[in-house]
């Protein structure tokens, strides 16, 4: 299963709307550097509204996305992470301090505006 | 009432197939999203830990419902290569497969019970509850 990369100007747009597996975490991970590479956007956002469950396993490669796009030189912002998520993620122990995130697609877009002027 | 079922974790493709039964569960149980999804997430951990390091093993959930308790228990059942340390593999951030280190405490923080019992070279056995509030 692939998940559909759109882009929008300088931007990549992402929505996960399906439960993912590791397999498509990882291929979502390739493809998402390999879609940087050949468009050479700047920003990046991943909108989670859909996710209802994000296991340290997709913690980690979500993590790892973020740090891998920024060291090509693309901003991430991840958005919409539901509440019983965000709550799931602390009793995991993952605090992803170093991700950038926003309520929804519109304010992922704004921040992304402003990270990518600065 | 005590409805016991049980899903088989061979393959990287059951863990999403375990904690989506999990989550149905949960949900006619009566659990709130919130806590349908850190039983989900366990199960997640759970059963990741069995195909990662025992190859095979299975997720067992049962309901409990009789008239002082409503809740859920699932255990994970393994005969893979068992832990030499448990206290080491409770610890935040200890991982030997580059993971986040974050599994069994974590599912000890996301369920109310938590029990586990292990033999090195015969396999692991955890057992948690989760309490309808």
């Amino acid at each position: 299963m692939r998940i559909p990369i759109l882009k929008l100007h300088n931007y990549l747009l992402i929505s996960i709307q399906i439960d993912l597996d590791d397999q498509t975490a990882i291929q979502f991970q390739e493809d998402l550097l390999s879609k940087i590479h050949k468009s050479g956007a700047t920003g990046v956002v991943i909108d989670l509204t859909s996710v209802d469950i994000i296991d340290s396993f997709i913690a980690k490669v979500l993590g790892d996305v973020v740090t891998m796009s920024d060291l090509m030189g693309a901003k991430v912002v991840l958005t919409g992470i539901q509440p019983a998520v965000a709550m799931t993620l602390i009793d995991l122990g993952i605090h992803m301090q170093s991700v950038p995130t926003a309520l929804d697609l519109e304010q992922g877009l704004l921040k992304l505006r402003q990270e990518v002027e600065e | 009432m005590n409805l016991r079922s049980s899903v088989k974790i061979q393959q990287e493709w059951d863990i999403v197939g375990a904690r989506q039964i999990g989550r149905d569960r949960a949900k006619a149980l009566g659990f709130g999203t919130v806590d349908q999804a850190r039983i989900a997430t366990a199960i997640s951990e759970l059963a990741r830990n069995i195909y990662l390091y025992a190859k095979n093993g299975k997720i067992v959930f049962e309901t409990i419902d009789d008239l002082q308790h409503k809740g859920i228990r699932i255990l994970a059942i393994d005969c893979g290569p068992g832990i030499d340390d448990i206290s080491q593999v409770m610890e935040d951030g200890y991982s030997t497969s580059g993971g986040l280190g974050a599994g069994l405490p974590g599912v000890k923080r996301l369920m109310d019970q938590f029990e586990i019992n292990s033999e090195p070279g015969k396999g692991t056995e955890i057992r948690t509850v989760k309490w309808v509030r």
